[in-house]
């Protein structure tokens, strides 16, 4: 019985098509804005700025558009700050608040990169999850005019043992191994991080990055009174409502069949056809505007592009093709299929536009057209379904005026608490046998073990131009972007990195040291570092002491940036990573994109050539809070994070360059997580060539083997060229310590006076880890 | 005169570009050749390069055996042309029936990609001409379904006919019977591998240049045939 009653209702719902009409003539309607998460002022600021209250199919929009994830309601009066910072450069293209930063790095050419949260949908169900969240990134870098050219993932979960993880991580890889293979972006690069404070709250941070000619930048204005607004893409489908949009729940009745999966379901095929016929139609200049549909479908895409061009908008909703005909206008609007782009289109290049698209088997339909501005400037954006209309309103209300909260904030109470708990006064291993003990321990343990069970489901090398990848420290990448051969030598370089345990100890620092690490990253490729995106993961915004780690992160991030001179291109704010009242580690997840003038210059980590001289740049202190030995030997986290030197950065960087240039050092390692014992380990066994090392007289070589001090790094002086290389450091104030030598004969590590280690060891305590927990 | 290989692109192809990179820098003109298109241009051999070809959301290279190229494609093979399948094409070989077998899902249920050592077995294929019997190499691999499967008659049958050209050496990364790697059809003009030569053939890029070899290997197979064919 009940069941024939609900069918009834949901018949009737479907006759009372709330229309602009029926808004005005029923004012006093009731509602469900605080269902759909607006407050009570917003939703009187809707009925205020339309002067009547709005359709469901407006509420609808105006809740997706004014939610946090839309509208950076509490983050944009701290973002400001990277405006505010960043160092002026003749380089951007595009920056803050396009799909993604656009950086120029030759007089043709241009880079586009961007990092993006998929963190709750990959919790729900991680295989897709985070498969479409390698789609939408790459979206985002196709709208700009640029061919996606390689993918890189920073991945953060519960601790490895706990059984959940099993669940999440396999299926986290799966979904980007599946996707990115799929659609042939090596990738290369990225993070893996177990944490128990991720548990329930994993994060899955997807970066793409993408090259175009200068000529071809897009943007994503609606402009030219009538041209014609074009659907390309997948159908719509009632995937992905109810994230943001919880509509259809507040209209029915629980266990209706309208409850679709939030998650959206991504098919890397279509996604790849998108990327082609987007191309072709760039290269042919049949596109006026173009924007990706991503969160907010839709709705997000025609407000978005006609309030950038200050224009309206008609959009007949019918004509957009449905996989099911059952679907409401709202849901239509709130939608967040997969693999669409919406295209703004001359008339007279419409069918060319249609051809490009049938070439590749793509659905394109036109929907609507761009209207003139009103007399009050900016235009309205009116949609209509089944032939009455259901939204007129301004864009701009919808994607520019959303609420802004400057939302309380306050310092933790227990951060001097946390400060004087430091792991400098922990117990130290003691004898040499526990030196080499906890030296094997740690490369066994999960953050620091081998990688490979994950990376090698990757494709790290389609495309032809991959001239480093994980294990590396940065992903350095050949540009080729017409495919052929010896256009250029030019390479990129990408890192991504992150520190939750430094950032929870204290928030300015960790976002710097994030900053720091993953410039070192770029650097020691030989690489200059030119530019940086953010992906900002923090728990909820209303938690005064989670904004107040915030703000400290975006200032020290914007500060850093400024000093080091490289500008924030834009990002991404992920909010709520919480369960219950607990946060996640603050986790700022910073990429920074470097150029190599001779791509064929880059460094690699692995230690290669016998003989070479091993040489550790910068100096070490005895910085041990917040370190992976802490954590990892006493899960210990406490004390004040390594102290951050971005002059020491910088001049580091000013040092590699010009050796990886003339060709002085043959190998490079950044020296962070789990400190000097760590970069040893991974440097013996990227080639499986040993090492014979001496730590300094005065040296305590515990200390020496795990603090993690910044401004590091290990290098490889081949013989003949250490002199040289030794005028450059002191050229450029870089103190430098000669170590040892590269030598196979070694058969591992070996620590003078101290210890040594087979490569047969390191090998079955590195890379037995993975398998044994997800194998 | 340099001799023109045709690169089929579906629509999902992924490693088309790289397959005309590999033949360039090994000394021929690469030729575009579209899956719609019937037409093979005049080319004197083809590549089938890896990827995805329609998706392959049933089997791979399941739908892809029914594309106009290959239409004309299975006709000139059976007829001479050398034909290089490689992963994605391999399986469009298998699919196709210009070779025996089939590509299944790796062993382990998971993609792989590493460097992979293989042992060349035949040297008188039309690709393997430059390589020493028994030489081994350096070959990138990366596939979900790479293991190659046949009867055990059919399996005999390659050995005993020297068929099997690559072979996995130091493990084996799909599970693939016998460790086969690559195969070839009885007249040697038609190869499919899982593992990817154009991926092996700059040393800023690949694990090694081995893969070049059979770039190189066709080019001077088809010059040795264009004399023959004039001689006679």
């Amino acid at each position: 019985m009940t069941g024939i009653h609900e069918a009834d209702r949901a018949e009737n719902t479907f006759d009372e098509l709330d229309t602009v009409d029926v808004a005005s003539k029923t004012p006093d309607e009731h509602q469900p804005y605080a269902e759909l998460g607006l407050r009570d002022d917003e939703y009187a600021k809707i009925r205020d700025i339309l002067g009547r209250r709005p359709t469901g199919s407006e509420l609808a929009m105006y809740s997706i558009m004014w939610s946090e994830h839309c509208s950076y309601k509490s983050s944009k009066v701290h973002l400001k700050k990277f405006s505010e910072k960043n160092p002026r450069t003749d380089r951007m293209l595009a920056g803050i608040g396009e799909n993604a930063g656009v950086v120029q790095i030759t007089d043709d050419l241009a880079v586009t990169f961007k990092v993006e949260s998929h963190n709750h949908p990959s919790y729900v169900e991680p295989h897709q999850g985070a498969a479409t969240g390698v789609g939408g990134i790459v979206r985002d870098i196709l709208a700009m005019g640029a061919r996606p050219v390689a993918v890189m993932d920073a991945l953060r979960f519960g601790d490895a043992e706990h059984p959940d993880t099993k669940r999440v991580l396999p299926g986290v890889v799966s979904g980007i191994s599946f996707y990115g293979n799929c659609l042939g972006l090596p990738n290369i690069g990225g993070e893996v991080v177990f944490d128990p404070s991720y548990q329930g709250n994993p994060l899955v941070n997807a970066l793409s990055v993408g090259v175009l000619p200068v000529t071809r930048l897009q943007n994503k204005n609606a402009s030219g009174v009538g041209n014609v607004v074009v659907l390309l893409g997948q159908k719509t489908g009632k995937d992905g409502i109810g994230g943001v949009s919880v509509l259809a729940s507040a209209t029915f009745e629980d266990g209706d069949t309208d409850n679709r999966p939030s998650v959206q379901v991504g098919d890397p095929f279509i996604e790849k056809l998108l990327i082609e016929s987007c191309l072709e139609m760039y290269d042919a200049e049949l596109v006026v505007g173009i924007q990706d549909l991503g969160g907010a479908g839709l709705t997000c895409a025609l407000s978005e592009t006609a309030a950038a061009a200050g224009m309206g908008m008609y959009v007949d909703l019918d004509r957009v093709p449905l996989r099911e005909a059952s679907m409401e206008a709202h849901e239509v609007l709130a939608s967040e299929s997969q693999e669409r782009m919406l295209l703004i289109v001359a008339p007279e290049k419409l069918d060319d536009v249609l051809a490009v698209a049938a070439k590749w088997g793509v659905l394109a339909t036109a929907i609507g057209q761009v209207t003139a501005p009103t007399s009050e400037g900016g235009g309205r954006l009116i949609i209509n379904w089944h032939g009455q209309t259901v939204v007129d309103c301004p864009p701009g209300s919808l994607a520019d005026d959303g609420p802004i909260y400057n939302r309380p904030m306050k310092e933790p109470n227990d951060r001097a608490l946390i400060a004087a708990d430091r792991a400098e006064t922990l117990p130290r291993p003691s004898t040499d046998d526990e030196l080499r003990a906890t030296v094997l321990r740690m490369a066994g343990s999960p953050n620091l073990a081998d990688k490979t069970w994950i990376t090698e489901q990757y494709d790290n090398m389609v495309g032809g131009n991959t001239a480093l990848s994980m294990p590396d420290d940065a992903g350095v990448l050949r540009l080729d972007n017409s495919g052929t051969v010896g256009s250029g030598p030019i390479g990129i370089a990408l890192s991504t990195d992150g520190n939750g345990r430094f950032t929870r100890l204290d928030p300015y620092t960790g976002a710097q040291l994030a900053l720091a690490e993953a410039y070192r990253n770029v650097a020691v490729t030989g690489a200059t570092p030119i530019a940086a995106s953010d992906c900002l993961n923090f728990g909820s915004p209303e938690d005064p002491h989670v904004m107040w780690q915030f703000a400290q992160a975006v200032e020290g991030l914007a500060e850093g940036c400024a000093q080091l001179n490289i500008p924030i291109t834009g990002g991404n704010v992920s909010f709520y990573n919480q369960t219950g009242m607990t946060a996640i580690h603050p986790t700022p997840v910073v990429a920074v994109l470097g150029v190599l003038d001779d791509v064929r210059r880059r460094v690699p980590m692995g230690f290669t050539n016998d003989g070479d001289v091993i040489v550790l740049l910068g100096e070490t202190y005895a910085e041990l809070s917040g370190s992976e030995w802490a954590w990892s030997q006493h899960a210990h986290l406490g004390g004040i994070p390594p102290a951050v030197d971005l002059a020491g950065e910088q001049a580091l960087a000013a040092v590699m360059k010009r050796a990886a240039e003339v060709e002085h050092v043959s190998a490079a390692h950044d020296l962070s997580d789990g400190g000097l014992a760590q970069a040893l380990v991974e440097s013996v066994l990227r080639n499986r060539v040993g090492a014979r090392i001496k730590l300094p007289d005065h040296a305590d070589p515990f200390v020496w083997l795990f603090a993690e001090s910044t401004a590091r790094a290990l290098v490889c002086i081949p013989r003949g060229h250490e002199k040289a290389f030794g005028a450059l450091c002191e050229e450029h104030d870089v103190p430098w310590t000669p170590l040892g030598i590269v030598d196979s004969s070694a058969g591992g590590i070996e620590v003078v006076d101290h210890f040594a280690i087979s490569t047969a060891e390191l090998a079955e305590a590195s890379e037995g880890t993975l398998p044994g927990l997800f194998g | 005169m340099t001799a023109r290989i045709g690169v089929v692109t579906f629509p999902g192809s992924l490693d088309d570009r790289d397959a005309q990179r590999a033949i360039r820098l090994a000394g021929a003109q690469p030729i575009a050749l579209w899956h719609g298109d019937t037409a093979l241009r005049g080319v004197d051999a083809v590549i089938l390069p890896g990827g995805f070809s329609y998706g392959d959301y049933l089997r791979g290279g399941a739908i892809a055996r029914f594309a106009p190229v290959m239409e004309t494609l299975v006709d000139a093979a059976k007829g001479g042309l050398p034909v290089l399948g490689i992963c994605n094409g391999f399986q469009i070989l298998c699919e196709s029936h210009l070779l025996p077998g089939a590509l299944t899902r790796n062993a382990h249920l998971h993609f792989r990609r590493r460097s992979q050592r293989l042992r060349v077995e035949n040297t008188t294929s039309a690709f393997t001409g430059h390589f020493d019997a028994g030489q081994e190499i350096v070959i990138p691999v990366k596939n979900g379904e790479g293991r190659f499967v046949a009867d055990e008659r059919t399996l005999d049958a390659l050995e005993a006919e020297g068929r099997v050209v690559v072979r996995y050496v130091d493990g084996n990364p799909s599970g693939a019977m016998r460790d086969i790697a690559g195969i070839s059809n009885a007249a040697g003009n038609v190869v499919g591998m899982m593992p990817h030569p154009e991926h092996a053939v700059e040393a800023l890029t690949g694990p090694s240049v081995d893969g070049l070899g059979l770039f190189t290997s066709v080019i001077a197979h088809l010059g040795q045939t264009a004399v023959g064919a004039g001689s006679s």
